[in-house]
């Protein structure tokens, strides 16, 4: 009488929709529990996932329920001293006369905040929700060219393996339709001959009906003789390889180490970079990281000693731009590549180098680069180098963004403001 | 011992703790055979077994193996795996569909002893619950209710793409704040339907009847309206909202009543779960008791097995004390495994007690007894008719009385002579579905003028609505889409209004819609 069926293999995330559509619905009060977590966490932790906190009351679904007040008789079990007549003291809240609350006792946490996870993409997708890579391109790559394999429609040669039944079949059975379709309608007139002959007894004539039955035989024979399949017939699926645009960007971060720059400054700049890199690993199947340091002088380091071997001494900037102008030129041509430099310094620079640096970039620098951003990390005034950047900030409004940062809080915000959707 | 004892028992099927297909199988055949002795008449039984993701699955959609989609299954999802990850909550053993077949999940955690104990428990105990019970045999239909919700599901998820996610959302996010409200508690409702083709066809036909409808009817019928001027729409107050809003509400579209509908069929299923919680638990449990011992007693399974079976009970049957900081409220689990076992000892073994307070139970057959009893109550009156001293004696049961117009509480009962009768009435009030939720019925719909809603809250011993009150007239101004009013009344008088929308200008807009007419 009864059945044991194995479910177990069958589809276990029935949940996703529901899961899902939550989201959507909250997915305000999400967004900014993300960003939240994005500036209290430390830097190597931003990637993984993260729980979620949502007020219990912004999701609640209301039911009618009796309220606090009025009169109230409750039966509650284990007994110790109580008699008939005892008089208790109203516990605080209520508790116990909040009538018909015994279906809230399965929710036991009553008004908890509601908490759940969410895993890295969900995670970064809320991150980097609304925002958007300006001039995002796609650089076909000429030496190692990808190829993707598309069904392209039939061909009359090909290997055997490529064989299509179908069709193959289809084109026969045209063929034999046409071949043989004067022979048939022929048959299909004598075979008419004949009967009217047999039914009509005075019209029989034995020679006629003879002639009629040799040639229905004779046609019949021919039809035969028609190849039931015939090398024209065959049709083979046709595929063709298409090139695809690669996606490659690289994105060179840039970062004054002079001694100005204390080492909470640097955390910041590596905040925002780290941001930027998981911002473009989104985006872009393979990307690759310069970073250039620089005080008076500029190097391409590794990340290690990027962030956390100090230097002193002045700071000109002019030399890391042409570092990172000489360092595109040599290895990363703009048309292969989507080039992304971030700039992070605390806005100090040698007073007769600004002016320098801004020639560089609008005639070296910019046309090659897909987007360039700047951020001053600095409480104090802004200083010569920020006044120089306006005015390129005005010349390319579109491929060129800065922002300054003054706390840690600070650094999410503002680089969401670089990234920002333009309004098309 | 003797050898001729041994001869009587069985051979244990198996001591391993590891379940397979062919165990389960080979002691659910044995469960039927003793279910059979004990008279218990079950549906077919379709036992699945279920992983534990998919366990939680089956939470998130109130334990259907379908159901359409909607953002609080999600939520429920996320918070129970939250809580079962961090090993707040462990998952029940089992979920127990009343359909037809009567489906049931085992989980592939358990072992093969909590398996058998899951059998007996959900395919023998709830499943011949389903079957008799009077009210799943008049409210519900075990045949079609997957059908239904097959179609329920479709028919949502066609709506949602021809209208929008958001659209959807919010009919039924109104429909199930409503859900509670949306049942009939005393008229049978017509079956569900099997079939599309039966459901697409009532659509017309609601359909034809709405427009032909005259309460909306835009043409003047001066000398009638003044006849009728003092009479109410609907002449009687009605209890079932979400009822009166699928038929009634003046701008809610044909798919729009449809979902409101499928809501409604939705709760009024569930709607006898809901009133016999105590007696259905009671019983499954106390036939898994008696089953796993008859299963221990023909040597079917062995001591470690019965060992493992009994410390899962007793914990199953827990009851807290009232003063521990974890109380919840009364264990359903232990109240009515108490009064089904009772209701056994007092046919058997009747003390003179007993043969005062249930003079028509003492030496009768108890298979008989509790048959009776699970066939023809539902929680409140088995408790008012069952609950006898011993029980109240052994839960230590007292009652409270909470009025605010005191300072303190007061014991007004307990477990003694005087109190039993009490005790017995404040319990069973307390399991009354029309004492514990509060009793909110449609009172009138302004015909003639602005179309505003009225509904009344009829406070039981002046007791106010909670503070979701609010959200949820606006839920029925969503539905309505004039303006809605909720006052509650205690006998004639008017202690609150709540209103939605809160600013009314509406008198203006009457003003003009009379005009026109």
């Amino acid at each position: 009488m009864s059945i044991v069926i194995d479910r177990r293999l069958n589809g276990k995330n029935k949940s996703t929709v529901n899961r899902q559509r939550f989201m959507n619905r909250y997915r305000k009060h999400i967004k900014k529990a993300v960003s939240e977590a994005v500036n209290k966490r430390s830097i190597t932790d931003v990637e993984s996932g993260s729980s979620i906190t949502i007020p219990r009351r912004d999701l609640s679904e209301p039911t009618f329920n009796h309220g606090q007040g009025g009169m109230n008789r409750q039966v509650h079990p284990g007994n110790k001293e109580f008699i008939t007549g005892d008089r208790i003291k109203r516990p605080p809240g209520g508790q116990g006369s909040g009538g018909g609350n015994g279906q809230a006792s399965d929710q036991g946490e009553g008004m908890d905040d509601f908490t759940f996870n969410i895993n890295h993409d969900e995670f970064l997708e809320f991150m980097f929700d609304d925002l958007e890579l300006p001039n995002m391109k796609e650089k076909a790559l000429h030496e190692t060219v990808e190829f993707q394999t598309h069904q392209a429609g039939f061909t009359t040669d090909g290997p055997p393996d490529r064989l299509n039944i179908v069709r193959s079949l289809r084109s026969a059975h045209a063929r034999r339709i046409a071949l043989g379709g004067g022979t048939r309608r022929d048959i299909r007139q004598l075979k008419r001959e004949l009967r009217e002959m047999e039914v009509q007894p005075g019209a029989y004539d034995e020679e006629r009906a003879q002639f009629l039955r040799d040639r229905i035989k004779e046609l019949n024979g021919k039809m035969k003789k028609l190849p039931f399949i015939d090398d024209i017939d065959l049709r083979y699926n046709n595929f063709v390889k298409v090139p695809r645009p690669s996606n490659k960007a690289v994105m060179f971060c840039v970062m004054d180490v002079s001694g100005s720059m204390t080492q909470e400054i640097k955390d910041m700049a590596k905040r925002f970079f780290i941001l930027l890199y998981l911002f473009l690993q989104k985006n872009y199947k393979q990307i690759e990281v310069v970073f250039i340091r620089h005080h008076t002088a500029a190097k391409v380091v590794n990340e290690e000693d990027f962030f956390y071997s100090r230097e002193t001494g002045g700071t000109i900037v002019s030399s890391a731009l042409e570092m990172t102008r000489d360092t595109i030129v040599k290895g990363y041509s703009p048309n292969d590549w989507n080039i992304y430099v971030a700039q992070a310094s605390d806005g100090d620079n040698w007073e007769g180098d600004s002016s320098v640096c801004s020639k560089i970039l609008i005639n070296d620098l910019m046309p090659l680069v897909q987007y360039f951003s700047y951020v001053e990390i600095t409480d104090r005034q802004h200083q010569n180098l920020w006044r120089e950047y306006e005015g390129i900030q005005d010349k390319f409004p579109d491929s060129f963004a800065m922002q300054q940062i003054k706390t840690a809080a600070d650094i999410y915000p503002v680089f969401r403001r670089l990234f920002e959707k333009k309004e098309a | 011992m003797s050898d001729d004892n041994k001869t009587n028992k069985k051979e244990p099927l198996t001591t391993s703790s590891e379940w397979t297909f062919d165990l389960i199988n080979a002691y659910d055949h044995e469960l039927a055979r003793i279910a059979n002795k004990y008279r218990l008449d079950t549906y077919p039984n379709q036992i699945e077994v279920i992983s534990s993701e998919q366990m939680l699955d089956a939470y998130a959609s109130i334990g259907m193996p379908l159901m359409y989609n909607h953002w609080s299954f999600g939520k429920h999802f996320l918070s129970n795996q939250q809580r079962y990850q961090s090993g707040q909550m462990g998952l029940a053993y089992e979920i127990v569909i009343n359909s037809n077949p009567c489906i049931a999940y085992l989980m592939e955690e358990n072992t093969m002893p909590m398996q058998i104990l899951v059998l007996a428990h959900a395919s023998y105990g709830h499943n011949s619950f389903f079957k008799g019970n009077y009210l799943f045999r008049t409210w519900t239909d075990a045949e079609s209710i997957i059908d239904y919700l097959m179609f329920a599901k479709k028919y949502i998820a066609d709506c949602e793409e021809k209208h929008g996610v958001e659209a959807v959302e919010e009919v039924l996010d109104a429909c199930h704040a409503l859900m509670n409200q949306g049942v009939n508690r005393y008229k049978r409702p017509r079956p569900l339907s099997a079939g599309e083709e039966r459901e697409r066809q009532k659509e017309r036909e609601e359909y034809i009847q709405r427009t032909l409808n005259d309460i909306w009817s835009t043409i003047p019928q001066q000398e009638r309206a003044q006849e009728k001027t003092n009479e109410r729409f609907p002449k009687d107050p009605e209890e079932n909202i979400l009822y009166f809003i699928e038929k009634n509400a003046p701008l809610l579209e044909t798919w729009q009543r449809e979902l409101v509908r499928i809501v409604r069929k939705v709760a009024q299923y569930f709607y006898p779960q809901r009133q016999t919680q105590v007696m259905n638990e009671g019983w499954a449990t106390f036939w898994h008791y008696t089953l796993m011992h008859h299963l221990y007693d023909e040597g079917l399974i062995d001591e470690g097995y019965m060992l493992e079976f009994l410390h899962s009970h007793t914990s199953v049957i827990f009851q807290l004390d009232f003063d521990d900081p974890r109380y919840s409220g009364i264990n359903p689990y232990t109240l009515g495994f108490r009064m089904f076992m009772d209701i056994k000892r007092i046919c058997e073994e009747p003390t003179e007690e007993d043969r005062r307070w249930f003079p028509e139970l003492v030496d009768t057959d108890w298979l008989d007894a509790v048959h009776f009893a699970m066939k023809n109550f539902k929680d409140e009156s088995f408790i008012l008719q069952y609950l006898s001293p011993h029980v109240m004696r052994e839960l230590r049961l007292f009652s409270i009385v909470d009025d605010e117009k005191k300072a303190y509480l007061e014991v007004d009962a307990i477990h003694d002579d005087i109190g039993y009768r009490q005790v017995r009435e404040a319990l069973a009030a307390q399991y009354n579905l029309g004492n514990r939720e509060p009793n909110i019925q449609i009172y009138n719909v302004n015909v003639k003028g602005d179309r505003s809603l009225t509904l009344r809250h009829y406070m039981h011993q002046t007791r106010p609505l909670s503070e979701s009150a609010a959200e949820i007239v606006k839920h029925i101004h969503r539905l309505w889409k004039f303006d809605v009013r909720l006052e509650s009344v205690d006998g004639e008088e008017i202690k609150k209004t709540i209103s939605c929308p809160k600013h009314t200008e509406s008198q203006k807009k009457t003003g003009a819609m009379i005009g026109m007419t």
